[in-house]
């Protein structure tokens, strides 16, 4: 039987990638942020997930406005690493699990959750930049990875209980696997920032710090805000937030916070929060 | 039944939110933005920008908001900020460069309001 081991809510900001690559994740202004992640891959090296379920948003690097699904799942044994507009970055390509891909999608559809299935996936910033912030991948990835795609780009987005309810429907679908599969999850974006408008770069850190308050203690009380309410909270881009409500419905009541972290340096909240199921 | 998730046409912090409307608005210079994920793409922007602009059928208004690198007028016009992204970097415009320009700042005073600038 498959089991969901761990979940994780972490930011995905480009220039993460941008400093990783350049070699800069150990200057002041990074150290902070790049610092709080080496816990977390020496607990993910104990732990060994054997999948990891990566819930992000595509920004245009695979996905278009000509038919935009709301949930999208990678169905392939491979991933491969995709051009946003300068250049590929040099990282492993990211190895699948067809098998269990093909069950959970399986499992989300007759679970009522209708999903696009993607046999051709290439990931970005979205999905890579949590992947090396938490899994050392010289000269591979140790984890095979299940991307997980949600509209936060595109108004109607899917509400934050829909949001809940999917990472739900994922755990049931992990616990009628018949592999005994150890099984992590990360629901990545945010937190808050606003790439538009006068308000350009504004940040609300206080209301980070009460999202990962509640993220932890009482995610129903976020699973019914609207996405105006959150939008006010967390600035129009900061709805990505929506996505790490999918990792905190596949959790347990009985799953215990062990790591969190915020930064905000510049023009996003940078958040971390990790979970651990009881054994 | 379903509930009210946004107010159509609801502002949040004076921004509009990219919606169905938008979406449909500013299919063209998205669809010419998509585009720039590609390298040759990006070579042939920066070869013919005029040839590329017409290939994807944009407006004569939306050819010049483009050919003016005026960021906050293509957004107006129903460009999403991170296909836009794309265009700037075929420009030589980052993001922080559009952001500042946003706020009605110059770069340095922008990057003057931030906790550690170092951090980009």
């Amino acid at each position: 039987m498959g089991r969901i081991i761990a979940g994780i809510g972490t930011s995905h900001v480009p220039s993460i990638g941008g400093a990783f690559d350049r070699g800069k994740s150990g200057t002041p202004a990074w150290k902070p942020l790049f610092d709080a992640y080496v816990p977390v891959r020496e607990w993910l090296t104990r732990l060994k997930p054997d999948i990891v379920i990566m819930v992000y948003n595509d920004h245009g690097a695979d996905f278009f406005f000509d038919k935009y699904p709301t949930f999208a799942v990678g169905c392939a044994d491979s991933y491969a690493i995709a051009d946003e507009g300068f250049g590929v970055r040099p990282l492993p390509p990211i190895r699948g699990d067809l098998e269990f891909s093909q069950h959970l999608c399986r499992s989300l559809v007759y679970d009522e959750f209708d999903i696009t299935v993607c046999q051709e996936m290439r990931v970005e910033h979205g999905f890579l930049v949590p992947m090396h912030l938490c899994f050392e991948h010289a000269p591979d990835w140790p984890v095979a990875a299940v991307p997980v795609e949600v509209n936060v780009l595109q108004h109607p987005l899917p509400t934050a209980r829909r949001c809940l309810k999917l990472g739900q429907a994922i755990a049931r679908a992990v616990q009628s696997c018949e592999r005994d599969v150890r099984v992590a999850i990360v629901g990545t974006g945010g937190m808050s920032h606003q790439l538009t408008g006068e308000q350009f770069g504004e940040m609300h850190p206080q209301e980070d710090q009460d999202f990962l308050d509640r993220i932890e203690r009482d995610p129903e009380s976020l699973a019914g805000l609207t996405h105006e309410q959150m939008m006010r909270k967390y600035g129009v881009e900061g709805i990505e937030l929506i996505m790490w409500l999918v990792m905190r419905g596949a959790l347990s009541d009985r799953a215990r916070r062990v790591h969190r972290n915020y930064y905000a340096p510049m023009t996003t909240g940078m958040g971390l929060v990790t979970f651990e199921e009881q054994a | 039944m379903s509930s009210v998730q946004l107010r159509p046409g609801a502002k949040i912090a004076d921004s509009h939110v990219f919606d169905l409307g938008m979406s449909w608005r500013g299919y063209r210079i998205n669809k010419m933005c998509n585009a720039l994920s590609q390298a040759p793409e990006r070579a042939a922007f920066k070869a013919d920008e005029e040839a590329f602009m017409s290939r994807f059928g944009l407006s004569e208004e939306e050819k010049n908001l483009v050919r003016a690198r005026d960021f906050s007028g293509l957004l107006a016009a129903g460009g999403n900020i991170y296909f836009l992204i794309k265009l700037g970097v075929v420009t030589g415009n980052g993001l922080y460069a559009m952001g500042a320009k946003m706020r009605g700042e110059s770069y340095e005073q922008f990057l003057a309001t931030r906790n550690d600038s170092g951090a980009t």
